[in-house]
């Protein structure tokens, strides 16, 4: 079964393999989640499973998407995600998928917002190297030269400067499952995961290690 | 405790001994050689410790023919086949890490003495001579401890 599942990303840690090699792993709390809706390509055009993750307090629902939470049964849900499935796909309304989904040694691919880091100057947002702190080099942080002067007489698109940095989407191709602990709904993923502790991120089988493209 | 903490706890190893920074201590780990597998030691001062949980490690440094050799070792590695305890050392400071610009006499450790003990049962016969002097800088109710037994 192929499909995503979306979690929250609790932090970094290490763990130990077999040859007593150090491992750096992030450790998500990865669903239950719920299917609230099914999107069939008779009905919609396209076949597709809506998730949910994390409970949401009745009172904060709205009226449409009390209805619409209805239809699956379980409750209502925070995040709410549309997760790609094949035609023949068995997951219907108020299916839960759980983290087993993966095994030990699959890869993965983690999506998240990235911790946004303000407005930011070319060192840290573009790693330019800068100048020399002393010895009167009057040049520090500065980004140096944007171009010519006569022709092009303007500065060239996507230009490396200054600028907002982080807060955005990103996703993290081919990540190994180092663990899978379905009795309490962990998942360990080798290396580093976008986003900040607690932050929800949506984890699928790697697409680019030969499973069809979910999300 | 949150789920991650959990995580870790249930990972640390509790079966080695405990020791402390000064000590000296053998550490046995499995290395590998090719196919083969075996167990070597080094023996050494342990010089701080790194303490993170799960990712906790510490330093030990020996001699090794006129050469300063330190190895730095995972606490909770599985490849840690047992640790040894040789002495105590009776330091005063968390990092040793001074030992590595001294050699020779002021690179020895003052071996920990044990009051408690010294307390509860008979005192060895050669520790008499310089007591005075170390029951005179400890608490007041040791020396009152040592005098009732010397009598005996």
């Amino acid at each position: 079964m192929k499909t995503g599942i979306i979690g929250k990303k609790l932090g970094m840690t290490q763990v130990f393999d077999a040859d007593g090699k150090v491992i750096p792993v992030t450790v998500i709390e990865a669903g239950p989640c719920t299917v609230v809706q099914r999107k069939t390509s008779r009905g919609d055009g396209y076949d597709a499973v809506q998730i949910g993750f994390g409970p949401k307090k009745a009172h904060r629902v709205g009226q449409p998407m009390i209805g619409h939470f209805r239809k699956a049964g379980k409750g209502a849900f925070g995040k709410l995600k549309e997760v790609r499935v094949p035609a023949e796909s068995p997951l219907d309304a108020g299916q839960e998928i759980h983290v087993d989904i993966f095994r030990e040694g699959d890869f993965v691919d983690v999506t998240g917002q990235t911790k946004g880091r303000g407005f930011t100057g070319l060192i840290k947002r573009w790693n330019f190297r800068g100048g020399r702190a002393t010895h009167g080099s009057m040049f520090h942080r500065a980004p140096g030269s944007i171009g010519a002067s006569a022709w092009p007489s303007r500065v060239i698109k996507n230009m490396k400067m200054a600028g907002h940095y982080g807060n955005e989407k990103v996703t993290v191709l081919n990540l190994k499952v180092i663990g899978v602990q379905p009795e309490k709904n962990l998942l360990l993923v080798r290396g580093a995961v976008p986003g900040a502790k607690n932050s929800l991120v949506f984890v699928r089988h790697a697409v680019k290690k030969g499973n069809t493209a979910v999300s | 405790m949150s789920l991650l903490k959990e995580l870790e706890t249930s990972k640390l190893r509790s079966d080695l001994p405990a020791f402390n920074v000064g000590d000296t201590i053998r550490v046995y780990s499995r290395i590998k050689e090719g196919e083969k597998e075996r167990v070597q030691y080094f023996e050494g001062i342990v010089i701080g410790f790194h303490r993170n949980a799960i990712a906790s490690t510490f330093k030990v440094r020996k001699e090794s023919y006129g050469v300063g050799v330190e190895r730095t070792y995972p606490m909770h590695s599985p490849l840690l086949e047992k640790i040894v305890v040789k002495k105590k050392g009776d330091v005063r400071r968390a990092k040793l890490f001074f030992l590595r610009e001294v050699s020779g006499k002021k690179a020895r450790i003052r071996e920990k003495k044990d009051w408690l003990g010294k307390k509860g049962v008979a005192v060895p016969a050669e520790g008499t001579a310089d007591r005075p002097a170390e029951g005179a800088a400890a608490e007041s109710a040791a020396p009152a401890a040592d005098t009732t037994e010397t009598k005996e």
